[in-house]
């Protein structure tokens, strides 16, 4: 006990500090606090309110728009706004009916019901179009047979099954089953090629639709690529730019800045004029002889487009980190490894790299996840087989317009990057970033 | 989405405050070339005849302001001018006013509009304006032998070069089954099968490497007069505009063109829905389609403005022959199936995107 005297209570409690006006001090100090406290919050309010409705609120909406889909189960009329369930008969049937029954004639009165109210709301499209997603060729049975429901008369099977006779295809049922309820996986299955079979068990598609795993490999190998092209490219640069006297190195900084201060679109279409078969890189090349005209090179509209474009645009965001941790770097500490006896490979290796490291990792990350999510520039010059995922995610937003599809492969991609992110953090930390 | 809808609701609505006011009406089209088309051709002289001003605005596609306004319930334009399939499907969903065709008038030999508008070109909620079409063109001079059908287009055996493809399954699949020697008028009932979709698949198979693929429709004549590509398929009014406007050394082969409509279409809620349907009956009558002609070559959408379509805005070429609905033009045509794409759209896309992808 004697050799740990501060373990137990301090026998000399000192009467309380309190201010002059003779509140004690602590509340005194909590509450001056807490006045500054509230500045501090309601000057950072602004950006908070920003973020979050520019940010975590869309975010949130795109994650439950991939696993929410009320097209089959919900219509919102467009002047009055009031909200209608539909198929409401067709859910009471499967909820009382298990996964793998026989549709009978019970389902089909349920259908025709359904599909008269749907006539009414004028929602076969609505309904139609979110069976569509799942089964193609859906969209204008619905439209159809709501056309003549109302003339449709028992027995309904029967009837149904003259309309065309798809009705009766057991697959058709198995997705209406998932659809009549808002939530569901089944954006997610599509999104890494899977699908849901008659008997609800999950296989994958066939091989001729097989293709956001494909393009979520490519698009991660492709960004890693990317990543270490900039880096290879990028660190002599930057150890030039950090070694150079001040007035060439403000110079060189400058060709580094202005095709980053350069429009995208720009400098992507540049890329093309150079690269292209009719181009300037292939006309000089023509023009010296190293290759004859009928072989131009096919430097664009492929994967190489992606790849050299994409490499050149995101260069500056790797030699700009690497140059902030460079230029503080004492070059006296190379000196003395060399006055030490080590080579110049050795200093680099062992003196000059380590400390340069934060400076990659942040570069990395940074040309990485753009790259990731990079859309235009392989939409340009990347013609068949250099598209990425994002270029299949801005097809389902603006053209095909399967909104909850997009949702749910931006949600694996984001999904993709904290997942590297956190994997970044455990090997490297992330508090060896330094980004200037 | 709401919240975003709501704040661009309120920022619309000032500008819908305006364009309510008496004796407007806005009309919203797709820019450059084609929206100076109309200005001259419908909105000049609906506001001479009728003292109504029209405002004109545009849109990348005018399907997706109707959508998002409908939705708001804050409806700020009168008539929109919107492709096919969108027409079909902003119908389907309630976001369009029903036209009553009864509006429009009889062409001038008094034939009536049903009956003088190109089968399909009027729809329960929408009144084609324009024909449009798929061609194949080529540069003349990188070309080293004219091609003379669609099916030159996919014998790079003969005809080497790159060629150029919109980056889409709709259009390429039909014009690589005619590239095939299927007839215009089986293509569809072949495609709906699962052989036809592979033999499609097939012929595209055969000239892969060859494929530039475009997206804008700016593209393909930038291509072609680059020599990036010696064959492309491409919008006619473009390599118009190049071949005729600019001088560009183009040409269009016809055969296997695909045509497709513009539509005007009244959103539901719109401020100045009567005299939108005015615009909209005035617009599409025998002799404004055809001025609308004489600016851009898009087909009207009535047969009677076919005889009154005079000369390019030069002043000396004459535009008939120019026009995807010429008769020497149509002797291997294609309409566009907007159901069968409304219903395949999903699966042919995705296979499509699979098969460039691999």
């Amino acid at each position: 006990m004697a050799d740990t005297p501060q373990s137990g209570p301090a026998p000399d409690v000192p009467t309380r500090l309190t201010t002059a006006d003779g509140k004690p001090l602590k509340a005194a100090l909590a509450k001056a606090q807490a006045a500054a406290r509230r500045r501090a919050f309601l000057l950072v309010l602004p950006l908070l309110a920003f973020i979050l409705i520019t940010f975590v609120v869309p975010i949130g909406q795109m994650l439950h728009r991939s696993v929410h889909n009320e097209g089959f189960a919900v219509h919102q009329d467009i002047g009055s706004g009031v909200r209608t369930p539909i198929m409401t008969n067709l859910r009471d049937w499967f909820a009382a009916n298990p996964q793998g029954t026989e549709p009978d004639e019970v389902a089909y009165e349920a259908l025709v019901k359904d599909l008269v109210v749907l006539r009414d709301l004028k929602a076969p499209g609505q309904a139609g179009t979110r069976i569509n997603y799942e089964r193609s060729g859906s969209r204008s049975m619905f439209t159809k047979a709501a056309r003549r429901a109302k003339k449709i008369e028992p027995p309904y099977k029967e009837a149904m099954l003259e309309l065309d006779e798809d009705w009766a295809d057991p697959e058709l049922w198995q997705v209406m089953r998932g659809a009549v309820s808002p939530y569901t996986s089944n954006f997610y299955l599509a999104a890494v090629d899977r699908e849901r079979d008659a008997a609800g068990d999950i296989q994958r598609v066939n091989e001729n639709r097989r293709v956001y795993v494909t393009l979520f490999v490519r698009t991660l190998v492709l960004s890693i690529l990317i990543t270490a092209m900039t880096f290879i490219l990028g660190y002599p640069i930057a150890h030039l730019l950090a070694t150079l006297p001040l007035r060439y190195s403000n110079l060189l900084m400058i060709l580094v800045l202005l095709p980053f201060w350069t429009s995208l679109l720009v400098r992507t279409t540049s890329w093309m004029v150079l690269l292209q078969s009719q181009g300037v890189v292939n006309d000089l090349l023509v023009s010296i002889g190293l290759l004859s005209d009928d072989n131009r090179l096919q430097m664009m509209y492929n994967r190489w487009g992606t790849i050299i474009a994409m490499t050149h645009i995101l260069l500056p965001f790797m030699v700009l980190p690497l140059y902030s941790v460079m230029r503080p770097i004492n070059p006296s500490y190379v000196r003395a490894a060399r006055s030490l006896g080590a080579t110049s490979w050795t200093a680099f290796r062992r003196v000059y790299f380590p400390q340069t490291v934060p400076g990659i990792g942040a570069g990395a990350l940074l040309v990485f996840i753009l790259a990731v999510g990079y859309y235009i520039t392989p939409a340009l010059v990347g013609g068949a087989d250099g598209q990425l995922i994002s270029n299949l995610i801005a097809f389902h937003m603006q053209k095909s317009l399967n909104w909850s599809l997009a949702a749910a492969l931006a949600a694996l991609l984001l999904a993709g990057i904290l997942a590297l992110y956190w994997i970044y953090d455990r090997l490297i930390g992330i508090d060896n970033l330094k980004l200037g | 989405m709401k919240l975003r809808t709501a704040l661009m609701a309120s920022a619309l609505t000032s500008v819908a405050a305006m364009a309510s006011a008496e004796g407007e009406v806005t009309v919203m089209s797709w820019g450059g070339a084609y929206t100076k088309s109309q200005v001259e051709a419908y909105h000049k002289p609906f506001t001479e005849k009728t003292g109504v001003k029209v405002n004109s605005v545009d849109a990348d596609n005018p399907a997706t302001p109707i959508k998002a306004q409908v939705e708001a319930g804050n409806v700020s334009i009168d008539v929109a001018d919107v492709e096919f399939s969108d027409a079909v499907r902003l119908c389907d969903e309630g976001l369009l006013e029903e036209i009553d065709l009864s509006i429009l008038p009889a062409a001038p030999d008094g034939t009536s509009a049903e009956d003088d508008f190109i089968e399909g070109a009027l729809q329960d909620c929408a009144v084609a304006n324009i024909v449009w079409s798929t061609v194949v063109a080529y540069n003349t001079e990188a070309a080293k032998n004219a091609p003379g059908s669609i099916a030159d287009f996919f014998n790079t055996e003969e005809f080497p070069g790159k060629r150029g493809l919109r980056k889409s399954a709709k259009a390429t699949l039909e014009m690589a089954l005619m590239g095939d020697g299927v007839p215009a008028s089986e293509v569809y009932d072949v495609l709906d099968t699962d052989e036809g979709v592979d033999r499609a698949f097939a012929v595209l198979d055969g000239i892969k490497d060859d494929i530039v693929w475009w997206e804008a429709g700016a593209q393909p004549p930038q291509l072609l007069a680059d020599g990036e590509v010696v064959m492309s398929t491409a919008y006619n009014g473009r390599i118009f505009n190049a071949a005729v406007g600019e001088g560009q050394p183009l040409d269009i082969v016809w055969d296997g063109q695909i045509l497709d409509f513009d539509l005007f279409v009244v959103p539901k809620g719109a401020p100045n829905k009567d005299a939108a349907l005015d615009f909209i009956a005035f617009s599409t009558d025998t002799q404004r389609l055809a001025d609308q002609a004489s600016w851009i070559s898009y087909g009207p959408a009535r047969k009677s403005s076919g005889a009154l379509v005079g000369l390019y805005s030069d002043g000396k070429t004459e535009m008939a022959p120019h026009m995807p609905t010429a008769e020497a033009n149509l002797s291997n045509a294609l309409v566009n199936n907007f159901e069968f794409w409304v219903d395949k759209d999903a699966e042919l896309n995705e296979r499509f995107n699979a098969w460039l992808a691999n």
